[in-house]
């Protein structure tokens, strides 16, 4: 009897579940992935010649590579209905610090340095930009002040301390093995950074989409104070979210050493809207509650794509950021309308 | 009648110079739906606040299965088994039903994964599905976002939620404002299940006839004391705007 009654319910709750494909069509995160497809088919079609080459996909893959670490942090903060401004300057912070540090324990010069140089320089990245995580995380979750100004002032104080501490230069003697193995070497083909990053970006999706962690992301992001009184510790998960931020702003950071063989002072000072805009532009309300990783991996390479595209089929790359733009002005306005047709229920 | 579940003698709580309660008291006895009614500034959310842990009173004592009991956060009151349906909701408005009804309460996947803190959606869903039934909160579908449901059955998975884990008592401040006929009616219906379960229901309500046709007993607050006690059985509309009023008054009440 026991038996009976439960299966009958199962049966029942899985009658319940929306089916398969309408979940699908109706999630946002399958129409950003055919914009992307689109794109890339449309440029295909007009150059096959240049646009399915082999080393213009690693390019594009590898340049791609530390913004989607970026954006994996920023899709987690801007669930929590945050926002994070100081990823870039932390990213050079990471890398500076790191750079110089595995320089000092090679007297001067790391260029010939050795696997243990390099797991330290490692470390020296993921700690740096792990505190300047934890400082935005303490600010905004202990001390109330909003992300949008913690983090304007991070942005500021990361750079500021980065250009500090090498006197405003860029730093050499970035150890040759890590960038042959780490930075330039491939994989089947495919560059290594990037499976890094396919890694990160994994680890990131299993975490928001299965944990209890993901859920908590979700759940101050969508009603803070209703959080709060189920017994959730916001401020101790906006912390973690924000020490997440920063540590993979850090790891980006030491990709960017791999990859460019010097560590950076300039270059990164749009990285924060970039990532914003990719985290967005995949379907990630910046009104908080809702989003996923891999809406963000479509919304990093849409802007990539259209400039790569744009450039191989002869268009201005000029028009990238016009094109980027509108659909990240049209996307969130569809977000908009959709929340306020949903909240006039 | 029974030994009482919660009693709360002469409770007092200042904010700053204002005393929102002077001298309350408050039984709810197991198994019951007691009514709290007063006039707006009566006193009643700030004594759910104390009751449920939220605020702390001034001064007073707190008596629980006949213990004292002290409160210093709502989840003090949840390990008592005591819960509360706020009149904000307050659900998540973006997660499903499922996951609103296991906020703060997930299971997890046994072994490996759930130290990793992976969580058992399906059986999060499978039960709450079953509950949601059991309670009559007709759901189309258990994975939509609370958002896309109306307001009736919005205020229904946030009864259900707190039913759910309430083994012992339940605060309902308004659970029934800004609903339609017929779902108020499921709501009232939902009350009467959890009392039928051994479970204490205390509703706080500005509708006379609802509370009357509810409750077992009713209690009334003015200006921060208990001035009446009914059995609802016995006692009209009337008698209970008397009392709220201060037309009427009960020696024996505080």
């Amino acid at each position: 009897m026991m038996t009976d009654e439960k299966t009958t319910l199962s049966a029942q709750s899985d009658e319940q579940r929306t089916p398969l494909l309408k979940r699908l069509t109706g999630a946002n995160t399958l129409w950003i992935g055919l914009v992307l497809l689109v794109l890339i088919a449309v440029f295909g079609a007009i150059r096959p010649d240049a646009v399915f080459q082999v080393t213009t996909l690693q390019f594009l893959l590898a340049e791609t590579a530390v913004l989607l670490v970026l954006s994996v942090g920023m899709t987690f903060v801007i669930i929590t209905s945050g926002i994070d401004l100081s990823v870039g300057s932390v990213l050079v912070f990471a890398s500076v610090s790191s750079a110089m540090a595995m320089n000092a324990v090679s007297g001067g010069d790391a260029t010939n340095a050795g696997w243990g140089v390099i797991a330290f320089g490692l470390l020296v990245a993921v700690v740096s930009g792990a505190v300047w995580g934890l400082l935005n995380g303490l600010l905004i979750s202990r001390a109330k002040i909003p992300p949008l100004i913690v983090t304007l002032g991070s942005f500021g104080a990361a750079q500021g301390a980065a250009l500090l501490l090498n006197n405003g230069s860029n730093v050499s003697g970035i150890p040759d093995k890590l960038n042959r193995t780490f930075g330039s070497g491939t994989y089947f083909g495919i560059p290594n950074i990037v499976i890094v990053a396919a890694i990160v970006t994994a680890l990131g999706a299993l975490l928001l989409s299965t944990t209890r962690f993901g859920r908590y992301t979700y759940a101050v992001g969508s009603n803070e104070e209703a959080a709060r009184r189920v017994g959730i510790s916001v401020r101790g998960h906006l912390t973690k979210v924000y020490l997440l931020a920063g540590t993979l702003a850090g790891l980006a950071g030491f990709m960017g050493n791999a990859f460019f063989r010097v560590a950076v002072v300039t270059g990164h000072e749009t990285d924060n809207l970039n990532a914003i805009a990719a985290v967005v532009l995949g379907g990630t309300s910046i009104f908080g509650g809702t989003g996923s990783v891999l809406g963000t991996v479509f919304g990093v390479f849409i802007p990539a794509v259209l400039e790569k595209g744009l450039v191989i089929i002869g268009v201005k790359e000029f028009w990238q950021p016009i094109a980027v733009a509108i659909v990240l002005v049209a996307a969130v306005w569809l977000d908009q309308t959709r929340r306020r047709a949903r909240n006039q229920r | 009648m029974s030994e009482p579940l919660l009693e709360a003698r002469d409770l007092t709580k200042n904010y700053g110079t204002v005393e929102a309660l002077r001298g309350a008291s408050f039984t709810a006895y197991p198994g019951e739906v007691v009514s709290l009614i007063g006039d707006n500034g009566a006193g009643k959310s700030t004594l759910v606040k104390c009751l449920s842990g939220v605020e702390q009173p001034t001064s007073g004592t707190l008596l629980f299965d006949g213990k004292p009991l002290h409160l210093s956060s709502p989840n003090d009151a949840r390990d008592r088994g005591i819960e509360t349906v706020f009149q904000d909701l307050a659900v998540a408005p973006d997660l499903d039903p499922a996951a609103n009804m296991f906020l703060g309460r997930e299971i997890l996947k046994p072994g490996v994964l759930g130290w990793l803190g992976v969580l058992d959606k399906k059986a999060m869903r499978r039960q709450a599905a079953e509950h949601f039934t059991r309670f009559g909160a007709s759901l189309q579908s258990i994975d939509v976002p609370i958002a896309a449901l109306s307001g009736g059955q919005r205020q229904s998975v946030a009864v259900a939620r707190s039913v759910a884990w309430a083994s012992k008592l339940v605060f309902m401040d308004e659970p029934t404002a800004a609903l339609g006929v017929v779902q108020r009616e499921r709501v009232l219906e939902v009350i009467k299940r959890v009392r039928d379960e051994g479970i204490a229901v205390v509703l706080i309500s500005h509708n006379m006839p609802e509370v009357l046709s509810v409750s077992d007993r009713v209690e009334v607050l003015r200006l921060g004391r208990r001035v009446a006690r009914f059995k609802a059985a016995d006692t009209t509309v009337e008698e209970l705007v008397g009392a709220m009023t201060g037309a009427l008054s009960q020696e024996d009440a505080a």
